[in-house]
């Protein structure tokens, strides 16, 4: 059993692995009866750098993969953040364990540019196939235009 | 005695008027009966895109009951349909196939853009939706509203029928390649004076 | 039908391997230009046979703008790849330069049949964040509406369920009835849909006098009809003949895909979010967790049904135990002044002002809640900088999830059966897509 640094927010409890402690750790997890991954979400923390709820031991990178599970019978719940740095986004995919976290990483990818490792089908799920730019990014715009409208020619 | 088929006698028509006659009948312009038959029977593709989309769906079931202005029929097939009620909110990966549709329906065709999303982008002014559903395909009539209630969709389709029957809609359409002549547009270059009226949500 | 709390674990819930053969099989994997190819070449005779059939996203069966990408060997169909992305709306980043008060005008557009669950899940949410406590009555009031809500949406189910199988009049009848629902929610929250009624703090406005008459109408109203509806389909043997064993499911297959809602409970896994992690009040009040048997569409339709009723039988209950009190917190952070004051007090002024344009400070940190919407598990996952907008708002839409079901469900099966499929998981593509 892998030991990673463990916090907890609003009587939740939070695990903060590495990147390559992914894997085992959700394996475990998943042998304690955490048998659903409710969650797959990522948040940009580009304009938002001193976060203070991160265990001392845990260095804040750009990047924060959010993966919820949940184990039915416990009635419990369990939050992994996963910092991912940006010059390097990827982690390992945990299509193996749960087949149900296929269309949320893909989401997490098209939005995010985060890479999973051994995903079956790393491609956009959202958006089109030739969209430039990870959208949810901080450091991506919005998008808004100024909308104006025109006046109707007088008819008749 | 004279008699003319379908009509029967016709001898006393000087006298009576036309009351005598088996049949009766009435004189019109070919151009109005067939504005007129255009107007009361539109028949509507589905093209449910979002919430609004079920509005329109309320509209076509039992108790706003859109059957009375002959158009309970919803044409699953864009080539059966006259009329594309653009219901919700078009996004950048929506509008080719938006297009094409269009394209696959016959002439004469009308667009109504049901909602503000369609219309201009209601309150989604970000990178997935286009700003305006007449970036991509000429409209006739706009719904405002975010849902327009079944009411307010009915009142875009009567105006609509009543355009139609006018003519006013194919006048406009030689005039401008149809649509009503509202365009959203991009913002102007930066040294230009006119300034348009501008709707910007913050 | 019957309820129980969840027992058994991963291995006598079916076997494991099931969901690995038929993952490895049912989910078509290629892009665009692939599929082409894969399609082959129809005058080649050595050619396989197979081909793709591509449905949507303008298809009238499929609940908006899904498409699916169909490999098929004659009528049966393999491999399924749900495309989706067509009512992409961007509505994560548009919920970052929103207040935390304009937030539930936001998601509200998410589920748009069943709009107050996210405004639900996204105010609860907040209200962690703040730490305060929203009085009772608004609790209560929240739950009322949530259940009709749930009745509408499921009514809504009905209603197009009926009319993909074929059974035309379902149409007619589930839009009556919802719109009797719909009409007492505009009556209190002055819209018919996306209403931006339930909001951090409570709910916008107060029941409207009367409203005890209304839901009474509803209650005495909507009953008979579900009646009605059981003569007309549920014991017809040609709607019957369609759903039955038509998209099966084994309940280790619905935990390890994340299914949720009706789809979980019918493989006759117990499990529903108002009695087994419950918020709001749903400890103090009476229903029960229906559950199906085989897994099929006929139990997922026959849940929805009977969920109807159980939702009936909370809001009676909501009835009989309104509290009195305030509808919306008093705590001076969140809510506005009343208006009386605005006129004789410059600081109700000020504060008013800045509670709608700057909005209010909700302190960092970050926290996921679910609630049940009537598609399943439903979570808003919010970040808080600090600052008045949130700094990352993420939804767990349920349609989203549920929806990767569906190439499983319609292995194997005949392309008739797919719409089937397609309605029985009752997708709405505004909260797949967001
Ligand atoms: S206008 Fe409003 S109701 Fe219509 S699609 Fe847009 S958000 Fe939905």
């Amino acid at each position: 059993m892998t030991t990673v640094p463990e916090t907890s927010s609003f009587g939740q409890r939070v695990l903060h692995p590495l990147p390559d402690q992914l894997y085992a750790t959700v394996s475990d997890l998943r042998d304690e009866g955490f048998l659903t991954a409710v969650d797959v979400t990522a948040v940009d923390y580009m304009a938002h750098p001193g976060r203070t709820d991160l265990p001392a031991d845990v260095s804040p990178e750009r990047f924060e993969v959010v993966v919820s599970l949940h184990a039915h019978q416990s009635h419990e719940r369990v939050r992994l953040r996963i910092q991912v740095p940006v010059d390097d986004p990827v982690v390992p995919s945990l299509f193996d364990l749960f087949p149900g976290t296929e269309a949320m990483e893909r989401e997490v990818f098209d939005l995010f540019g985060i890479t999973f490792d051994g995903h079956p089908d790393m491609t956009r799920i959202l958006l089109p196939e030739e969209w430039e730019g990870h959208p949810l990014r901080k450091d991506v715009d919005t998008g808004r235009i100024p909308v104006q409208f025109r006046e109707a020619p007088v008819q008749r | 005695m004279r008699r003319l088929p379908i009509l029967g006698d016709v001898s006393r028509v000087s006298d009576d008027g036309l009351e005598g006659l088996e049949h009766n009948f009435v004189t019109a312009r070919i151009e109005d009966l067939v504005k007129w038959s255009r107007a009361r029977s539109c028949w509507p593709a589905t093209f449910g895109l979002a919430c609004c989309a079920i509005e329109m769906m309320a509209t076509g079931a039992a108790h706003y009951d859109l059957a009375r202005y002959g158009m309970e029929v919803f044409r699953a097939s864009p080539r059966q349909a006259d009329l594309m009620i653009v219901a919700g909110r078009v996004s950048q990966k929506m509008a080719p196939i938006l297009r094409q549709i269009y394209d696959q329906m016959m002439e004469p065709k009308w667009v109504i853009s049901m909602g503000v999303c369609a219309s201009s982008g209601g309150m989604f002014n970000n990178y997935a939706i286009v700003q305006g559903v007449d970036q991509v395909v000429p409209v006739d009539v706009y719904a405002p509203g975010c849902p327009p209630g079944p009411e307010t969709l009915m009142h875009a389709i009567l105006t609509l029928h009543e355009s139609i029957r006018t003519g006013e809609l194919t006048r406009r359409r030689e005039a401008n390649d149809g649509g009503a002549a509202i365009h959203v547009e991009a913002p102007l270059p930066e040294d230009t004076t006119e300034q348009p009226v501008q709707l910007g949500s913050r | 039908m019957s309820s129980g709390a969840p027992e058994g674990t991963l291995s006598d819930l079916g076997s494991a391997e099931r969901v690995h053969r038929r993952d490895g099989s049912a989910v078509l994997r290629v892009g665009e230009g692939e599929a082409f190819e894969l399609a082959g070449d129809p005058d080649n005779p050595d050619d396989d046979e197979r081909m793709i059939l591509n449905m949507g996203p303008s298809h009238p069966s499929t609940h908006g703008v899904l498409r699916l990408m169909l490999e098929m060997e004659g009528e049966t169909v393999l491999r399924t790849k749900p495309v989706i992305g067509y009512l992409h709306t961007g509505m994560e980043k548009t919920g970052e330069n929103l207040s935390y008060l304009q937030g539930p005008t936001n998601v509200t557009r998410m589920d748009y049949a069943a709009p107050l669950f996210s405004e639900l899940a996204f105010s609860l949410a907040t209200e962690k964040l703040l730490g305060i406590e929203v009085p009772p009555r608004a609790t209560w009031i929240r739950m009322l509406m949530c259940e009709l809500n749930r009745v509408a949406s499921h009514l809504l189910f009905q209603a197009t369920n009926g009319m993909d199988l074929g059974a035309v009049s379902m149409m007619i009848y589930g839009w009556r009835e919802r719109e009797e629902v719909l009409r007492f929610f505009e009556k209190v929250t002055g819209l018919r849909m996306n209403h931006n009624y339930i909001r951090p703090g409570g709910v916008a406005a107060d029941l409207p006098d009367g409203w005890q008459d209304d839901v009474r109408r509803l209650l005495d109203l909507i009953p008979p009809r579900l009646d009605e509806y059981d003569t007309l389909l549920t014991g017809q043997p040609i709607f019957r003949e369609r759903l039955q064993g038509v998209g099966v499911m084994t309940p280790a297959e619905a935990l390890a895909l994340s299914a949720t809602g009706p789809i979980l409970r019918s493989t006759g896994y117990a499990w529903d979010l108002r009695r087994d992690e419950p918020y709001l009040a749903y400890d103090q009040v009476d229903f029960d967790v229906l559950v199906g048997t085989y897994g099929d569409s006929f139990d997922r339709f026959a849940i929805r049904l009977n969920e109807t009723r159980e939702s009936l039988r909370i809001v009676e209950q909501v009835l009989d135990q309104m509290p009195g009190g305030d509808y919306r917190t008093q705590d001076q952070k969140v809510t506005p002044p009343p208006r009386a004051r605005i006129d004789d007090s410059m600081e109700a002024l000020i504060h008013h002002f800045k509670i709608f344009t700057e909005g209010f400070h909700v302190p960092e940190g970050e926290v996921y809640v679910a609630v049940e919407s009537p598609r399943g598990e439903l979570g808003c996952y919010l970040v808080s900088d600090g600052g008045p907008n949130p700094y990352r708002m993420h939804i767990r839409g349920p349609s989203f999830v549920n929806l990767q079901t569906l190439p499983h469900l319609m292995e194997g099966g005949l392309i008739a059966d797919a719409v089937a499929v397609i309605s029985s998981v009752d997708p709405i593509m505004g909260e797949v897509d967001r």
